[in-house]
């Protein structure tokens, strides 16, 4: 209730809030209830589509906790993201049963595959939903905390902290490419049937997943949006703006950057379990810093420090990406390039920047 | 134990019969309340502080004046835990190792400093920038869950009163002019309530009143806490230092009132060049 009235007091808030309400509500009713051929209808296609937007949107504002608020340009924040997905994609491996090309009711395809025997120790227990929700969040904290444990204490910032988030991702990368790991190599998991006893393929489930993930989405902003206004979000502005200085005041700033950062890796790992059930897919790929160079596009894109920039960015950038691989595949990469060089230079404060810029013009 | 304890330091009469050390409490039986001793500081090979000796009384207002290059802003540096000397050692009363300290431990031990360079955040509102500095737990989890108490917020009032900034509480400290910054930033060290201030150039892009004002608030404070006073302005150092520091090469030159300090000959020779 409180994390409300604090949302409402700002207007912009407001306005985000309510649209992303009409989002989460709309666009399921409308794919369930109206006929295939009604022009309010969402297909199939849509809904995961735009599904896949929102849990894109919530990645982006938690890099945006961190780099925005925080100052840290973590260049890995996809990891944590494709870690979140992993957890979910292991349940849902676990689901699939019997039903498995090998029928091994124990062992998923690619272990039968491999011809392993058992299944390894860090497979058990994800079986249940509940623990697997659970790893969902810990295990990226888990590698938030040790990491940003290590990088942060020994006073690591700026580029060289990015280059090493950067190797982060790739050096994970990497360990997932093998088959050993046992996670399924390069081919990942995949094949799902079931999520909690429903068809993961089916109308209904795609709709409440969509539902789900602008839940997620909507709790998110309103605890960031609640953590930003708190002493410790001024703290991390600080830090942001004067990090030597905030030590003098007292205060442990590698705690609070820990803080921050685990809290985010925390955030990206529910996105991208919302993430796998939709796309029905998880492999290494997701772990490529390129993926996690174009969430700070997103980023920089919609505006940092704001939060909501973060969700514009995420969903304009990617809606883009979708209709340009479409037209022109190749020329993607060099437009997301040319999109973050033109940001940089002309629209240093993003999407929301330009926005804010009009408004004030308007109002004068 | 710990009234008995917290007694033997309130009360000077009963110290002299035991040398306890009480973790965490300032030892000042000595009188100085700062100790530097034999402390050199080399950055490639130049000697920012060379065997550098200085004792600060508890309560003292200390003003220590210099050429550039002295060393003034290394010894501060070296007191509040961000460069380690390469020799030397720095206790903060009797028994307080400050090298084996960091930054935000010393801060909150009561060593507080007040930069050069005003450095406020210029992000946050005056007021904001003053809760920040409010002495209190400052564990991020404590501070996540951080409420102002009304004595709290009476506190952060009394302090904008005294910098002159109540009117600007909610402006955004980054629309401040430069001696306003240094206002909020000397309002910030008194948030923390510290033991020992460390303030250096304060006065730097004050109007004239402004100086009068700083002169007045900085000679307020000796007594309750101990200041260390670096300022390049001579008029100023005179109108506020009982006991002047003159740094020359990263060792003190000499010390005394600001009388003797000006007509010493060396220090003459070390200003105007011989």
């Amino acid at each position: 209730m409180k994390l409300l009235t604090l949302a409402t007091q700002d207007k912009t808030c407001a306005t985000v809030l309510m649209v992303l309400a009409a989002v989460t509500f709309i666009i399921p009713l409308c794919n369930l209830l109206t006929p295939a051929d009604s022009p309010l209808h969402f297909s199939a296609y849509t809904v995961s589509l735009v599904g896949k937007y929102l849990t894109f949107a919530l990645l982006g504002m938690s890099l945006d906790l961190v780099w925005g608020y925080c100052g840290i340009l973590a260049l890995g924040h996809g990891a944590f993201f494709a870690l979140g997905g992993y957890a979910m994609g292991m349940y849902l491996m676990r689901q699939i049963g019997t039903r498995g090309v090998y029928g091994d009711p124990l062992l998923p395809d690619f272990m039968v595959f491999l011809n392993w025997k058992e299944l390894p120790w860090y497979w058990f227990g994800f079986d249940n939903f509940g623990f697997a929700m659970l790893m969902v969040v810990l295990a990226p904290g888990a590698l938030a905390f040790v990491f940003g444990w290590l990088a942060f204490r020994s006073r690591v910032t700026g580029v060289y902290l990015s280059i090493i988030t950067q190797a982060l991702t790739y050096a994970l990368l990497l360990a997932f490419f093998r088959n050993e790991m046992g996670f399924g190599g390069n081919n990942g998991l995949t094949d799902f049937k079931d999520i909690l006893g429903f068809n993961i393929q089916s109308e209904n489930v795609r709709s409440v997943l969509f539902f789900l993930s602008g839940l997620a989405l909507i709790i998110a902003f309103l605890l960031c949006r609640w953590i930003t206004n708190t002493k410790l979000g001024r703290v991390v502005t600080a830090i942001r703006d004067q990090e030597s200085r905030v030590r003098f005041l007292g205060y442990r700033v590698e705690m609070f950057k820990l803080w921050i950062f685990v809290f985010a890796a925390m955030l990206a790992g529910v996105a991208g379990a919302l993430y796998v059930p939709q796309v029905g897919i998880i492999n290494p790929s997701e772990f490529t810093p390129l993926n996690s160079l174009e969430i700070v596009v997103w980023v920089a894109m919609g505006g940092r420090g704001t939060l909501y920039g973060a969700i514009i960015g995420a969903v304009v950038v990617n809606f883009s990406k979708t209709v340009l691989t479409g037209l022109m595949p190749d020329a993607w990469l060099f437009i997301l390039g040319g999109l973050f060089v033109v940001i940089t230079v002309l629209l240093p404060d993003g999407i929301v920047g330009l926005m804010r810029r009009n408004i004030r013009s308007k109002q004068a | 134990m710990n009234s008995f304890a917290e007694n033997l330091f309130d009360e000077d009469d009963k110290v002299k019969a035991s040398n306890v050390v009480v973790e965490g409490k300032v030892d000042i039986r000595h009188g100085p309340i700062l100790y530097m001793e034999d402390v050199s500081v080399s950055f490639d090979g130049f000697k920012a502080l060379n065997k550098l000796s200085l004792f600060i009384d508890a309560g003292e207002l200390r003003c220590m004046i210099g050429p550039n290059g002295a060393g003034k802003t290394t010894m501060m540096d070296v007191i509040t835990g961000k460069t380690k000397p390469d020799t030397g050692s720095v206790f903060f009363g009797q028994t307080i190792d400050l090298l084996e300290m960091d930054e935000p431990a010393i801060a909150q031990a009561g060593i507080c400093r007040k930069f050069q360079k005003p450095s406020v955040f210029d992000a946050l509102s005056v007021f904001e920038n003053l809760e920040l500095a409010l002495k209190t737990n400052k564990g991020a989890w404590k501070t996540l869950f951080f409420r102002l108490t009304g004595e709290q917020r009476d506190r952060i009032g009394e302090v904008m009163e005294t910098v002159g900034l109540t009117a600007l509480a909610h402006s955004r400290a980054g629309i401040l002019s430069h001696g306003q910054k240094q206002w909020l930033e000397i309002g910030m060290l008194l948030m923390q309530e510290p033991k020992v201030m460390l303030v250096d150039e304060p006065i730097a892009g004050m109007t004239h009143q402004e100086i009068e004002r700083t002169a007045e608030l900085l000679l307020s404070l000796q007594g309750e806490r101990s200041l260390v006073v670096v300022e390049h302005d001579m008029e100023f150092v005179r109108s506020i230092a009982r006991k002047v520091t003159v740094l020359h090469e990263g060792s003190v030159l000499t010390e005394g009132t600001m009388d003797e300090v000006q007509n010493d000959p060396r220090v003459i020779q070390v200003y105007l060049g011989g």
